[in-house]
């Protein structure tokens, strides 16, 4: 038995939730834990990815106090249940939860996961080191349940469950002593797509030369529906919110098409977008490491060859 | 206030890594060992509180002798003493052994604020803060783009996925900062001067009363084998001969994009 904690936003599922329960339905029996207000009307998605069972607990809590609440349900649910395995998302909720957890119950806690197998009686995990160059398969050594951290996007959510999961409602009550508690959410505005929906990205790095030229990405972006990424590099010197940042240290993708201009393609940054279907690259360089992965590369100025691109987009899309 | 930093010394994150195929470590010869850039920033938001507040950084590292460099690094930016955990029993530990070890360390002297980085740069993990946290059975504040503390209470900014959240809690807490919360110092020529005769505490698992209960002897995973990973092909590279533009645009037509 393998269970999820399947994040939730007001009744939705992330989309870190379908994919774990796509991956884990293919491994053995599925449940699901979803907490927070309106965790219920996430069921039926959750069924429909592969969850047989799901645990809700609704308690307000759960949304507005960080990790403890969770880590006190969850502590006692696995302590009833004992599954063999618990996925949680390489997210800033599933980090938190699934660290505090694995010192409460004295476990293994396995991070960075991008794939899972079963092996034998348990089951071992593969991450990616080194900017993805090598993959390390590392199994889990105590009794506890092991609880795996998986990387956003290392698996694609696809529906496929059995219908209508079970669905247990929980009742317990809740603990909120010494829990961090939400007062205010902001949200940076951001224009078109998310990055993580996004199927076409234009990202930009320090060969733009300058914060105001990321202005034509943002045209470029605009043009092709597009959401905007950006190198560390970027980031690091302020031209762009690190919301923004692809790789290692930044956010994973994959789009149909990535398009990165300027951007060498250091393997910090490249583990965060070679899952690309299409590489698009422009650079200066023709040494540049990012055409070693790009299906097309163009060996140019940005200063001439992205003009050049959204004239011509315009121009296409005019006829 | 007293606050502690924990810093990890890691292998010149700039210098590509190796790993042994025999034993699937780390190959630590001949690359430079620093002090965790991302460490820095949780010295340096240390170090602003209590210039602000008054009272004390200790920084404490969890690792080999020569991990003395790096707790002498973050003297010299200005922590007040430091603490050093080693002992051969604790190579190759995982995060959990960490966390206990540096647990221990923090029993007999409370602190107001521990502040990690939010994952170490050689291994992103990102789980002894949590770990730490629930063994003291503190707070933790995660991903802390700003931080203020007064009155007793510590407030954060916590970087989410599109934007931030405003997150607060009583003291004494545990939290990870990011990168960008701040410029880190550079260490003056008298901080390192300084630095040079600041107290440093040594302790053995025995010290911590964590013999057997740490590292080698208390793994709870291993790495069972390492390959490396397909790598792309590469496709087409053309130089822009005053066409590149429009070739981009060709191939996203093709690929139906526009
Ligand atoms: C532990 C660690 C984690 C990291 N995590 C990340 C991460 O998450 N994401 C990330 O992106 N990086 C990360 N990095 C940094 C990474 O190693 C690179 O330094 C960074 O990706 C470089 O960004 P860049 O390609 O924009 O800049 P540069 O490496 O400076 O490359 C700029 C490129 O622009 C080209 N160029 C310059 N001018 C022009 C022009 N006029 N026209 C066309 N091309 C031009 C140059 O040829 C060059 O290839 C990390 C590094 C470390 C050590
Ligand atoms: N060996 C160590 N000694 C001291 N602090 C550490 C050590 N390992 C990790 N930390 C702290 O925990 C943070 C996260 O590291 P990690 O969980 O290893 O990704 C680091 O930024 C440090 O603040």
């Amino acid at each position: 038995m393998i269970w999820v904690y399947a994040e939730t936003v007001d009744g939705v599922p992330r989309p870190i939730s379908l994919e774990l329960l796509t991956k884990a339905r293919s491994l053995g029996e599925v449940t699901a834990v979803a907490l927070g207000p309106g965790s219920v009307k996430a069921a039926d998605q959750l069924g429909a990815h592969g969850a047989k069972k799901v645990l809700v607990h609704e308690d307000a809590a759960f949304r507005d106090l960080l990790a403890v609440p969770a880590v006190d349900l969850l502590a006692t649910l696995i302590e009833k249940h004992k599954p063999e395995l618990i996925l949680f998302g390489m997210t800033y909720e599933g980090r938190d939860i699934a660290s505090r957890l694995s010192a409460r119950l004295g476990t293994a806690l396995i991070a960075n996961a991008t794939d899972l197998e079963r092996k034998g009686e348990g089951y071992s995990v593969i991450s990616p080191v080194f900017g993805g160059s090598l993959l390390v398969t590392t199994v889990p050594r105590t009794s506890a349940t092991p609880l795996v951290l998986v990387r956003p996007k290392a698996f694609a959510a696809e529906p496929g469950g059995e219908g209508k999961p079970e669905i247990e409602t929980l009742t317990e009550p809740v603990s909120t002593s010494k829990a961090p508690r939400v007062v205010r959410r902001e949200k940076e505005k951001a224009a078109g797509p998310r990055l993580e929906d996004a199927a076409v990205i234009v990202s930009g790095g320090r060969g733009l030369g300058s914060p105001e030229n990321f202005g034509m990405l943002e045209e470029l972006a605009a043009e092709l529906g597009a959401a905007v990424g950006a190198s560390r590099a970027v980031v690091d010197a302020g031209w762009k919110p690190y919301s923004m940042q692809i790789g290692q240290t930044g956010k994973t993708v994959k789009p149909t098409v990535y398009i990165a201009v300027g951007i060498s393609g250091a393997m910090q940054h490249t583990v965060g977008m070679k899952g690309a279907k299409t590489i698009v690259a422009i650079n200066k360089d023709p040494e540049a490491p990012i055409f070693k992965l790009a299906d097309l590369g163009i060996v140019g100025d940005v200063h001439k060859v992205v003009p050049q691109l959204i004239e011509e987009v315009r121009a296409r899309k005019r006829k | 206030m007293n606050v502690l930093v924990c810093v990890k010394q890691i292998p010149d994150p700039n210098v590509p890594g190796r790993l042994d195929p025999a034993t699937h470590r780390l190959v630590r010869e001949g690359v430079d060992l620093v002090l965790d850039p991302g460490d820095e920033h949780a010295v340096e938001a240390g170090l602003q509180l209590v210039e602000k507040a008054g009272g004390e950084v200790t920084v404490l590292s969890m690792g080999p002798p020569r991990a003395l460099d790096a707790l002498r690094k973050a003297l010299s930016m200005g922590g007040t003493r430091g603490i050093l955990i080693t002992d051969p029993a604790l190579e190759n530990s995982d995060s959990l052994s960490t966390a206990r070890a540096i647990a221990a360390a923090t029993k007999d002297q409370p602190f107001d604020l521990i502040i990690c980085g939010t994952e170490s740069t050689d291994g992103y993990s990102g789980a002894v803060p949590g770990q730490l946290a629930e063994l003291l059975g503190l707070p933790l504040l995660s991903f802390a783009k700003r931080l203020e503390v007064s009155e007793g209470k510590v407030v954060i900014d916590r970087q989410t996925d599109d934007g931030f959240d405003v997150v607060e809690s009583s003291l004494p807490a545990v939290v990870t900062v990011t990168g960008g919360i701040n410029e880190a110092r550079y260490p003056s020529l008298r901080g390192i001067m300084q630095a040079k005769n600041k107290e440093v505490k040594q302790l053995s698992l025995q010290d911590l009363g964590l013999a057997g209960q740490a590292g080698k002897e208390a793994l709870t995973q291993e790495v069972v084998q390492v390959t490396p990973a397909e790598a792309r092909k590469a496709g087409t590279v053309v130089e822009d001969k005053g066409e590149g533009g429009k070739r981009v645009a060709e191939y996203l037509a093709e690929l139906k994009i526009i």
